[in-house]
């Protein structure tokens, strides 16, 4: 395949580590907010007081992360300057913001007894916006060109609920006494397997453009990924009913597999980028099968070359 | 031929300017780098010596943060050479014709075809980097023109892998993103942007985009009846995956071999089908992990 000295089309990302730990921590936050507000209405207090406190260290967790990572971290609030559909990151930014405003209400009233009624209101608020902010980091990265993250676009973001699904489940099982965490274990062990599958079936249908998930990083993070996730879930299932030192391990090998999970994708991101084939190659295939026009255009849309407009010679 | 944008010249009313940019005229491109010193002194941008980077003459490599302005370097060896082909006096004849009219490229006598060509900041009439700033930092200018602003971008960095061009890039000692502007202080006050100014041989043609448009037709053509039959605009129209650049090229073989992406896109033309993914799994998510709450017993 044709390249400039094959250097890269596209620019890697320049996102560091907290970016992939903020995938986690803010799947975490928006499951366990939503597993919180749901036990909640089942009366398990033991479990939804657990998971709100959850919800809340790791949704406050996220924009210390995402503020290290910005270039001008004293300028973070800019971030809420506009309301912008069209950007994923902005409309995020509001979402994280929300869930957390709404968490740390209905935490304040867990543990001071204040504002009831809107604790009320706020605990849903907090479980509803705790979905997208679970899954809109998936649009995050779909919506570049990144060809390994956008050819994704419509499996990556159930790959990231199925992953935020085993963080809330996986953690709620670590922090809570096994007779009140049923709901969690059920969680975490209908998500791991969801997961697996997920990322499976993503590289499947992503053909050629998968190639990042098998090579370097992004392929030793996969692997580490699933071996954490699937031993996390035997023990889980054998042990975790019955034994707190079980099921502690447990969760947090599924916590750890649904993380690097998370980094594999990030990874797989910038293998994808740096190799110019896989933004070349679909584009050129693209154009050669009719499908797409392509950027550039053989025919002039003038008969007769008039070389006194035409001319690099003659002035503008 | 539509040149607007989404916000240009609507958002702007009276104040908007013509659409203004560049046409790139790759075949006259001599390599001489004034482009990127022009702009490097205007634009005040610092230092970045790439060294010898094996690469033919190119020693800036790809555009960046402080690299607005690139000259591409491509050594080709010509198959369609009349001494290779031996007795094709009529594929020689169309080699010295295109010489005459001053469309051929070919270096003289060592069968090497060299290609080069200056690449900027395409400023897309869809333009990813800015569809995707959250802050609002990059902004479309009253010339229809994509400029980032600096007392703004807090340096998120979703602009870098969203510009199916790999433009911009953020600068590592300053942490903001940077990019060509297409001179938008010298556009304010009618100057044509620095590295056109300095072109020697008016392979950076600056003016309306409109005109510039025709203009390269006409000079397509030309190389048409040259027989140069892999010349081709790219980014002129606005049926392509960004609806049309501001700046846009004439090459002499396919995009790629510049180091440009055949068919870009603005992910923003797939951002329906983002979002109703998004939220389909976020549906899918809540219905989860109710019934992992209420299906069954405690």
């Amino acid at each position: 395949m044709t390249s400039y000295h094959g250097q890269p089309v596209i620019k890697e990302p320049i996102w560091t580590w907290e970016i992939p730990c903020y995938f986690f921590t803010g799947g975490l936050a928006g499951a366990s907010s939503a597993l919180a507000h749901f036990a909640e209405l089942q009366d398990n207090t033991e479990l939804a007081r657990r998971a709100w406190i959850v919800a809340l260290a790791s949704n406050a967790t996220s924009p210390v992360l995402l503020t290290s990572d910005l270039g001008r971290p004293a300028r973070f609030l800019n971030m809420l300057r506009m309301i912008k559909v069209t950007s994923p990151m902005s409309l995020g930014s509001w979402v994280l913001a929300a869930n957390g405003v709404s968490a740390g209400i209905r935490v304040a009233n867990m543990w001071a007894g204040v504002l009831p009624r809107t604790a009320r209101v706020a605990r849903t608020a907090a479980a509803y916006a705790g979905l997208p902010l679970a899954t809109y980091t998936a649009a995050l990265v779909s919506n570049t060109a990144i060809p390994v993250w956008h050819a994704a676009r419509r499996e990556l973001p159930f790959v990231f609920a199925a992953g935020a699904g085993l963080s809330a489940g996986a953690v709620g099982v670590i922090v809570t006494p096994p007779e009140h965490a049923k709901p969690a274990r059920r969680l975490a062990l209908a998500s791991a397997p969801l997961e697996l599958g997920l990322m499976k079936l993503m590289e499947h249908r992503l053909g050629e453009l998968a190639e990042p998930y098998k090579q370097g990083t992004a392929a030793s993070l996969a692997r580490l990924s699933r071996a954490c996730i699937l031993g996390g879930s035997a023990l889980l299932a054998r042990r975790g009913g019955s034994s707190r030192g079980g099921a502690v391990a447990a969760g947090v090998l599924m916590s750890a597999g649904a993380l690097a999970a998370r980094w594999s994708v990030f990874k797989a991101g910038f293998q994808s980028a740096a190799d110019p084939k896989y933004v070349v190659g679909p584009q050129r295939s693209a154009i050669e099968q009719g499908r797409r026009r392509g950027g550039a255009r053989r025919q002039s849309r003038v008969a007769g070359a008039d070389p006194s407009i035409g001319s690099p010679a003659t002035t503008v | 031929m539509a040149l607007q944008t989404h916000s240009w010249p609507s958002t702007y009313g009276e104040r908007a300017k013509p659409r203004m940019g560049f046409f790139t005229d790759t075949s006259v491109c001599i390599g001489c780098k004034a482009c990127e010193v022009a702009c490097k002194e205007w634009n005040q941008i610092p230092m970045s010596i790439e060294g010898f980077t094996g690469k033919s003459y190119d020693n800036s490599v790809m555009l960046g943060a402080d690299r607005w302005r690139h000259v591409a370097f491509v050594e080709q060896q010509v198959t369609d050479d009349p001494r290779e082909n031996g007795g094709d006096l009529v594929r020689a004849a169309q080699v010295n014709g295109a010489m005459e009219e001053g469309v051929q490229t070919y270096q003289e006598g060592d069968g090497i075809r060299w290609l080069m060509a200056s690449d900027v900041c395409k400023h897309c009439t869809d333009a990813a980097c800015l569809d995707v700033c959250p802050t609002g930092a990059l902004f479309r200018t009253e010339f229809g023109t994509v400029v980032v602003q600096e007392d703004i971008c807090n340096g998120c960095g979703y602009c870098i892998p969203a510009c199916p061009f790999g433009v911009l890039d953020r600068r590592e000692d300053d942490g903001r993103v940077w990019k060509c502007t297409l001179c938008y202080d010298r556009l304010k006050d009618d100057k044509e942007p620095a590295c056109a100014q300095a072109c020697p041989t008016n392979s950076i043609q600056f003016g309306e985009l409109s005109e510039l448009r025709e203009r390269a037709e006409h000079r397509l053509a030309q190389f048409q009846e040259a027989g140069q039959e892999k010349a081709q605009l790219y980014l002129a129209d606005d049926e392509d995956g960004i609806h049309g650049a501001g700046a846009f090229f004439l090459l002499l073989d396919e995009p790629e071999v510049y180091g440009l992406p055949p068919d870009p896109v603005d992910s923003r033309h797939d951002l329906g089908s983002i979002w109703a993914a998004a939220g389909a799994a976020a549906v899918a998510l809540g219905a989860g992990i109710a019934a992992a709450v209420f299906g069954g017993r405690r």
